[in-house]
C-alpha cells in the first residue's frame, strides 16, 4: 500500500535525509550531533550558553526563596510535558489533539490506584510512574489506531480526543459510592483522590521522599531538561523529518514510501506518554487528582500554552507554556474566573495576529536581527 | 407489552430529537464551510439564557425561544465578521479561535450572571400510557426536530437561497464570478448555525438547569452526530441520528445516561475506523 515492498530502494528513504557525515560511526556523536537541526531553532555557542545561563539560574534559583515557593515553581514544570507532547503531535506531526487531558487524566488516576494498593515502600512509586506512563500510552495507542488507521483527517482528530477526555470526566464524575474502588482505592467520585505517596528515590538508609519541595523541583527540572534535549535529537533524527514531511503534504510523504499512519501513530503515541508523565506528576506532586483535570476548560489550557509558544519548535513551546502557566498562576491571585478570560483572549489574539505563536514570532526576530548583525547566531 | 414498546419508541424519539436539535447548528457550520465551532454550546447556552429571561419578562414561550434562537444568530454573525472570516484558509486554527471564544462566554456568563439561573418549568404536563407519565413537551421537541429537517431541506434545496449558498460552497470562485457576494453568504450561513443552536438552547431551556456550562452538556452528542455523518446535512447527520438515538436510547435504559454516552463514544471511534468520511461519505461514494 505504501510501496515499500514494491521499491525495496525507497525503504532505505531515512538515510537520504540524515544529513549527518558518512564518518560518524559513533551512535552516541550522531545523536548528539542531532541537538542541533533543521526541525530545531537555536545552534552555535550563543544558543547553548543562553540555555546553560538559564540552566544555570534555574539551578541556584532555590537559594534564594523558600521551600515553598520552590515547590510552587515545581508544579510549573509539571505541565512542560504535556505542552512539549502536545507540540509533538500538533505542531510537528500536524494533528492536533484537544484531549491530551483524557491521557494525563487517566495516568494520573493510574498512579493513585497503583501507590494506594500497593503502597511506596522499594521505590515502588517510580514502578507506578512508568506503568501508568505505559496505561496512557496504551489507550494512545488504541485510540491513535482507530483514528490514524481510519485516516481520519485534522478536524476529526481533535473532536474525537475532545469526546474521550470529556466522557471520561463524566465517567469520573459520577464514582462516588462506595461500589467503585479498585482494590483499596476509592475512586471518589467529584472529589476525586487524596492521600496517594509522592514519588520516593530508594535510598540506602531511608527512601527520599519527594514531596513539593526543594528536592522534587531539582528532580522535575532534571527531567525537563532531559525530555527537552530528547525531543531536540529524536525531531532532528529522521522520524522527526518524517513527521514534519507528513506536516507539510502527506501525500508527498506517503508517495516517498513512508508509511503515514505509523509515523503519525508514533507521534500521537509519545505525545499521550508525555500527556501521562504530566499526569502522573502532577498527582504525586500535589497527592491528589479530580475529574475536573479532564474538564473542557483543562483540556484546552495545553492548547493555549502551545499556541501562544508557536507549536513549531520544541523550544518556543517549552518558554511559552512556562510564561503562560506563570501568567495563568499570577492572575488567579485575582480570581480564577478572570484568568481563563485573559487565556481565552490570548488564545483568539494569538491565533488571529500571531498563528505561529508569540514566541516562535519572537525567537525568529532575534535570530534574523543577530545574522544580520554579524552571522553570530 | 404495547406499553414497554411505547416505552422504547419514546425513549428513541426523545434521543434522536436531542441529537437533530443539538447537532443541526454544528452540523450546518461544518457541512458548509468545514469549520468545527467549538462556541457551538455557549450558542446554545446563549438561546437558553436569552429564551428564560424573555419568558420571564412575560413573553409567551415560543416568543422567547424565538428570541434566543435570533440573538445567538445575531452574535454568530457578528463573530463571524469579526474573528472567523479571518481564518477560512487555516481550518485547525478557527476552531482553535471559536474554542476560545467558549472559554471567553463560558467565564463571562459565570461572572455577570452567576454560577445558576432561575429556570422556566417545563410546559404542557404529561400524559399517561400504560402506567408510565411521560412528559407531552417531549413529544413536542420530536415534531420539532422533524419539522426542523424538513425545513432545512426545503430551504437548501428548493429555494434561491439555498442554491446560491450549495452554489458558494462547491465552488467560491465560480460563484463569485456570477455575482455572488459569497463573504455575505458565509456571514448568513455561520448565522444560520448559530440560530439553530440559539434554538436548540431555547426549545432545551425549559428541561434543564441553567448554569454557564451547560453548553458542555451539548457537546459529545452534537461532536458525535456530525463526526458519524460526514459534511452532508441531511445523507449524513439526520441518518446518524436515527442510529445513534438507538444506541443511546438502548444504552441508557440498560445502564443510565452515562452509558448512552459512553455508547456514542465507542461506535464513533468503531465507524471513523470503518467510515473515515461519515455516513454521508459512505453513501456517496457507493453511488458512484
Amino acid at each position: 500500500m505504501t510501496g515499500r515492498e514494491a521499491h525495496p530502494d525507497v525503504s532505505r528513504g531515512p538515510s537520504l535525509i540524515d544529513a549527518t557525515p558518512k564518518q560518524q560511526r559513533n551512535t552516541l556523536a550522531l545523536w548528539l550531533s542531532r541537538l542541533e537541526g533543521p526541525q530545531t531553532m537555536g545552534r552555535g555557542k550563543g544558543f547553548w550558553l543562553t540555555l546553560a545561563l538559564a540552566v544555570l539560574a534555574a539551578v541556584i534559583y532555590p537559594l534564594f526563596v523558600d521551600g515553598w515557593t520552590v515547590g510552587n515553581t515545581a508544579y510549573f514544570l509539571v505541565w512542560t510535558f504535556m505542552a512539549m507532547g502536545l507540540g509533538v503531535i500538533w505542531g510537528y506531526a500536524g494533528s492536533l489533539s484537544f484531549g491530551q487531558t483524557a491521557f494525563f487524566g487517566l495516568a494520573g488516576y493510574g498512579y493513585g490506584v497503583l501507590t494506594l494498593n500497593f503502597g511506596a515502600a522499594y521505590g515502588f512509586t517510580l514502578l507506578a510512574l512508568l506503568l501508568s506512563v505505559g496505561l496512557a500510552a496504551l489507550l494512545a495507542v488504541v485510540l491513535g489506531y482507530f483514528m490514524f488507521y481510519g485516516r481520519v483527517q485534522g478536524v476529526f482528530i481533535g473532536i474525537v480526543t475532545l469526546s474521550v477526555t470529556l466522557v471520561f470526566q463524566a465517567f469520573m464524575a459520577q464514582t462516588a459510592g462506595p461500589e467503585w474502588a479498585i482494590g483499596a482505592a476509592r475512586l471518589n467520585g467529584f472529589n476525586g483522590m487524596s492521600g496517594m505517596p509522592p514519588l520516593t528515590i530508594p535510598w540506602p538508609g531511608g527512601d527520599v521522599l519527594l514531596y513539593a519541595d526543594i528536592a522534587l523541583y531539582y528532580v522535575l527540572l532534571g527531567l525537563m531538561l532531559v525530555v527537552y534535549l530528547g525531543l531536540r535529537m529524536l525531531l532532528n533524527a529522521p522520524f522527526g523529518n518524517v513527521l514534519v514531511a507528513i506536516r507539510e503534504n502527506p501525500e508527498r510523504a506517503e508517495m516517498l514510501g513512508y508509511d503515514v499512519r505509523r509515523y503519525q501513530l508514533l507521534g500521537f503515541v509519545l505525545g499521550g506518554a508525555l500527556a501521562g508523565l504530566s499526569g502522573v506528576l502532577y498527582t504525586a506532586w500535589g497527592q491528589y487528582i479530580t475529574p475536573s483535570s479532564m474538564s473542557i476548560t483543562a483540556a484546552a489550557l495545553p492548547v493555549i500554552w502551545v499556541a501562544f509558544g508557536g507549536r513549531k519548535d520544541v523550544t518556543a513551546t517549552l518558554i511559552g507554556t512556562l510564561v503562560m502557566i506563570f501568567l495563568y498562576q499570577w492572575l488567579t491571585i485575582y480570581g480564577s474566573q478572570y484568568a481563563i478570560v485573559v487565556m481565552g483572549v490570548i488564545l483568539v489574539l494569538t491565533v488571529l495576529f500571531a498563528p505561529e505563536g508569540i514566541v516562535l514570532s519572537l525567537m525568529r526576530w532575534i535570530s534574523a536581527r543577530l545574522t544580520s548583525a554579524g552571522g553570530r547566531s | 407489552m404495547l406499553s414497554t414498546m411505547f416505552s422504547f419508541l419514546f425513549q428513541f424519539g426523545d434521543a434522536f430529537a436531542f441529537l437533530v436539535i443539538a447537532s443541526m447548528g454544528l452540523a450546518i457550520i461544518f457541512g458548509m464551510m468545514g469549520v468545527i465551532n467549538l462556541a457551538h454550546g455557549e450558542f446554545i447556552m446563549c438561546g437558553a439564557y436569552t429564551t428564560v429571561s424573555l419568558a420571564q419578562m412575560g413573553l409567551p414561550l415560543p416568543l422567547a425561544i424565538l428570541g434566543g434562537s435570533l440573538v445567538a444568530g445575531v452574535i454568530g454573525m457578528v463573530l463571524e465578521r469579526t474573528i472567523i472570516r479571518h481564518l477560512y484558509h487555516r481550518p485547525l486554527d478557527s476552531i482553535v479561535a471559536t474554542w476560545g471564544l467558549s472559554m471567553i462566554a463560558t467565564q463571562g456568563v459565570l461572572i455577570v450572571l452567576g454560577s445558576t439561573m432561575q429556570g422556566v418549568g417545563t410546559p404542557l404536563g404529561s400524559f399517561t400510557v400504560g402506567g408510565f407519565s411521560y412528559s407531552t413537551y417531549r413529544v413536542v421537541l420530536m415534531g420539532i426536530a422533524v419539522l426542523l429537517l424538513v425545513g432545512l431541506y426545503l430551504l437548501f434545496y428548493h429555494t434561491r437561497a439555498g442554491v446560491i449558498a450549495r452554489a458558494t460552497i462547491q465552488l467560491p470562485r465560480m460563484a463569485q464570478a456570477t455575482g455572488v457576494d459569497t463573504g455575505k453568504v458565509y456571514t448568513l450561513t455561520f448565522g444560520l448555525g448559530a440560530a439553530l443552536a440559539g434554538l436548540a438552547g431555547g426549545l432545551y431551556a425549559p428541561t434543564m438547569t441553567l448554569v454557564p456550562t451547560m453548553g458542555a452538556t451539548f457537546m459529545v452528542e452534537s461532536f458525535v452526530t456530525v463526526v458519524i455523518g460526514g459534511g452532508d446535512i441531511f445523507l449524513g447527520a439526520a441518518p446518524a441520528a436515527a442510529i445513534l438515538a438507538v444506541i443511546r436510547s438502548g444504552m441508557t435504559a440498560w445502564q443510565g445516561q452515562l452509558f448512552g454516552q459512553i455508547g456514542l463514544l465507542i461506535t464513533v471511534i468503531i465507524v471513523i475506523r470503518l467510515l473515515p468520511g461519515g455516513l454521508s461519505g459512505w453513501i456517496l461514494g457507493g453511488r458512484k
